[in-house]
């Protein structure tokens, strides 16, 4: 009796490169979950990309992917790219440019040997679900980033891929366009049903289309979890950094962002609808007393947790709304601040970026 | 909002001088040949046997030698460009050296190696009777050994600056090497390949010093167009002028053809 393979991957990726640095990962991702691999630039997020897709060999670890070794230098195995069956959205999307969309979309089943008239209609049809079927006889020069990311996406699901890797899938967009096809790629992502690896240097992408976060740093791992974990617990500065941001999931409404019944005024009155609210930690300021002055979202509430990071200080507040606030040390000795004692926060309108979630 | 750009200074009269004079260099040899045409008696000449047999070994030739250099050159070009190994700047030198030696000095190195007598010309005469020096066989390989560096250094040059990212795309879609290199590589390089085929064509077509001192100087067999102008120079002027102007004619398309690629982008 065999046992059924484990449905997802399972990987260790060793990768040494000539400059003396070295990748050295562990990820597992179960079918049907997104993971996030969010780093700064020169984390090696592009490597582990490669050493996935199969464009470059590990030099120790093992690659499994649904119970099938695909690279382990140890026991002599390496599957080429072409037949690991893994699609990738390549940052800048990489669509061949001699090629119209129509046959960029069917060039994965043409290399299955599929007929051209059959796979040219798979094509149409898959363009077709992305809202983009008129774009079939397009050359990818003609394409906007937005058109382009996806005809990438159909490119790559197509096959019918055993793993979905998105390496920085939205950074080749515009600010706008971005949010906008954030929200789709959310939802192609949910119909796919792989495991889903996505690249990316950007926490709300993260945020919002991860179900886990893998923080890589200069090659290795630093912190796994949720966004809320890495927001509450941030294990290093670049971690504290970009979880510095408090995120706040919420509805709109004329300048109004309500969250879990909390109401907080922002800048932005033109926005509509489900939304995140972006606090960094220092926009955020601790009173002892009740704060008078400019329109202000004001409360009063308790501190949870007091975390010193070397000549920063972040507070961790409590109910209604708790967020994160960073003070110098001689801040928090003014405040006379200690863990449990009532405090008021204050948060200019203006500070709270919001962007569509 | 602003014009078109005035030039503030004018370069030096002497500049301009010694700019007609290289200019000069170029047009004052076509237009004395253009002098001299008998336009008349053009259409007898270009129908002489010797025309006819020289024009007839120069395309065929022209054309073995660039078919031979696709098929050896751009997969030579792909090693320069894509692997590294020891002794690789030697080998593009090697690959160079055609491109400045005295073609005179390829014939006579081809004839040492590939004559009857030669380190290779012996035992493939030995094994397979094939005699190369003195046949259009031969001029072939002489045309081939002046013109396939242009085909090569054009085409690594742009395997080079191909993003490689396009073909590993490629392969995690699963297509082979054999289909990656056909349908994403050689496409994408095509307009670089199709440079480097038409300077190799013309140069092969204008071989003329390894030529005849490899293959001979035998009328329909290796006496292709430019050794029959050498020939007609001799003793029929005519002839040779008409040959000329053919050739000229025939460079003058190729440069047509490329000018979008070396004359326009600069």
């Amino acid at each position: 009796m065999v046992s059924p393979p484990v449905r997802g991957l399972d990987a260790r990726l060793v990768v040494a490169s000539g400059n003396g640095f070295t990748l050295d990962i562990d990820l597992a991702i179960r079918s049907g979950h997104t993971v996030a691999l969010l780093g700064p630039n020169g984390a090696g997020k592009t490597t582990a990309v490669q050493a996935l897709a199969g464009l470059r060999s590990l030099d120790a670890g093992r690659i499994e992917l649904h119970g099938r070794v695909l690279d382990d230098p140890a026991g002599n195995v390496f599957v080429p790219a072409a037949d690991r069956h893994i699609g990738v959205v390549f940052q800048d999307y990489i669509l061949f440019p001699h090629l119209n969309v129509a046959e960029n979309v069917s060039f994965g089943l043409r290399s299955a040997g599929v007929g051209a008239s059959e796979a040219v209609a798979a094509a149409r049809s898959w363009l077709d679900r992305l809202d983009i079927a008129e774009l079939a006889e397009r050359r990818p020069g003609d394409l906007s980033g937005g058109q382009a990311q996806r005809v990438a996406l159909a490119r790559a699901l197509i096959t019918e891929p055993a793993m979905l890797l998105l390496d920085e899938p939205l950074a080749a967009l515009d600010v706008t366009t971005r949010a906008r096809l954030r929200r789709t790629l959310a939802d192609h992502l949910e119909a796919y049903e792989g495991p889903r690896l996505l690249i990316t240097h950007d926490p709300t992408e993260a945020y919002l289309l991860a179900d886990e976060i893998h923080l890589i740093e200069d090659g290795a791992i630093t912190q796994v979890g949720t966004a809320e974990d890495i927001r509450l617990r941030p294990r290093t500065r670049y971690a504290a950094d970009l979880a510095g941001s408090n995120l706040v999931t919420g509805t709109a409404s004329a300048g109004v962002v309500e969250s879990a019944g909390h109401r907080l005024r922002v800048g932005d009155t033109t926005i509509h609808g489900p939304v995140l609210a972006t606090i960094h930690p220092r926009a955020i300021s601790l009173h002892r007393n009740e704060p008078e002055g400019s329109p202000r979202n004001t409360w009063r509430t308790s501190v949870d947790r007091i975390e010193h990071y070397g000549d920063r200080v972040r507070i961790q507040t409590g109910p209604p709304m708790p967020l994160t606030a960073e003070v110098t040390p001689n801040a928090v000795d003014a405040l006379g601040l200690h863990e449990q004692s009532s405090i008021w926060v204050s948060i200019k309108a203006t500070e709270i970026d919001v962007t569509a979630g | 909002m602003t014009g078109p750009v005035r030039r503030t200074t004018r370069p030096p009269a002497l500049v301009l001088v010694l700019a007609a004079l290289g200019l000069a260099v170029f047009v004052v040899p076509l237009l004395g040949l253009i002098a001299r045409v008998p336009w008349s008696r053009l259409p007898e000449l270009l129908a002489g046997d010797v025309v006819g047999d020289a024009l007839r070994l120069s395309l065929l030739t022209s054309i073995a030698a660039t078919v031979i250099s696709a098929l050896i050159g751009v997969p030579l070009a792909w090693v320069l460009a894509r692997m590294e190994f020891r002794g690789k700047s030697l080998v593009r030198g090697l690959v160079l050296l055609p491109l400045v030696l005295p073609p005179v000095v390829g014939g006579a190195a081809l004839l040492f190696a590939l004559g009857r007598r030669g380190i290779v010309g012996g035992p493939l005469n030995d094994l397979t009777g094939i005699v190369l020096p003195f046949s259009t066989g031969g001029v072939v390989l002489a045309a081939t050994f002046v013109a396939m560096p242009f085909l090569v250094i054009t085409v690594e040059g742009a395997l080079r600056n191909l993003d490689a990212r396009f073909e590993g795309a490629a392969a995690t879609l699963g297509a082979s090497r054999w289909r990656v290199l056909f349908r994403v590589t050689l496409p994408m390089i095509l307009p670089s390949l199709a440079a480097g085929l038409a300077l190799t064509w013309a140069r092969a077509l204008g071989e003329f010093g390894a030529t005849i001192t490899f293959a001979g100087n035998l009328q329909s067999r290796t006496q292709t167009l430019p050794l029959a102008v050498f020939v007609a120079l001799e003793n029929d002027r005519d002839t040779a002028i008409a040959l000329s102007l053919l050739m000229v004619v025939v460079s003058l398309g190729v440069l047509i053809g490329l000018r979008d690629r070396w004359w326009r982008s600069w």
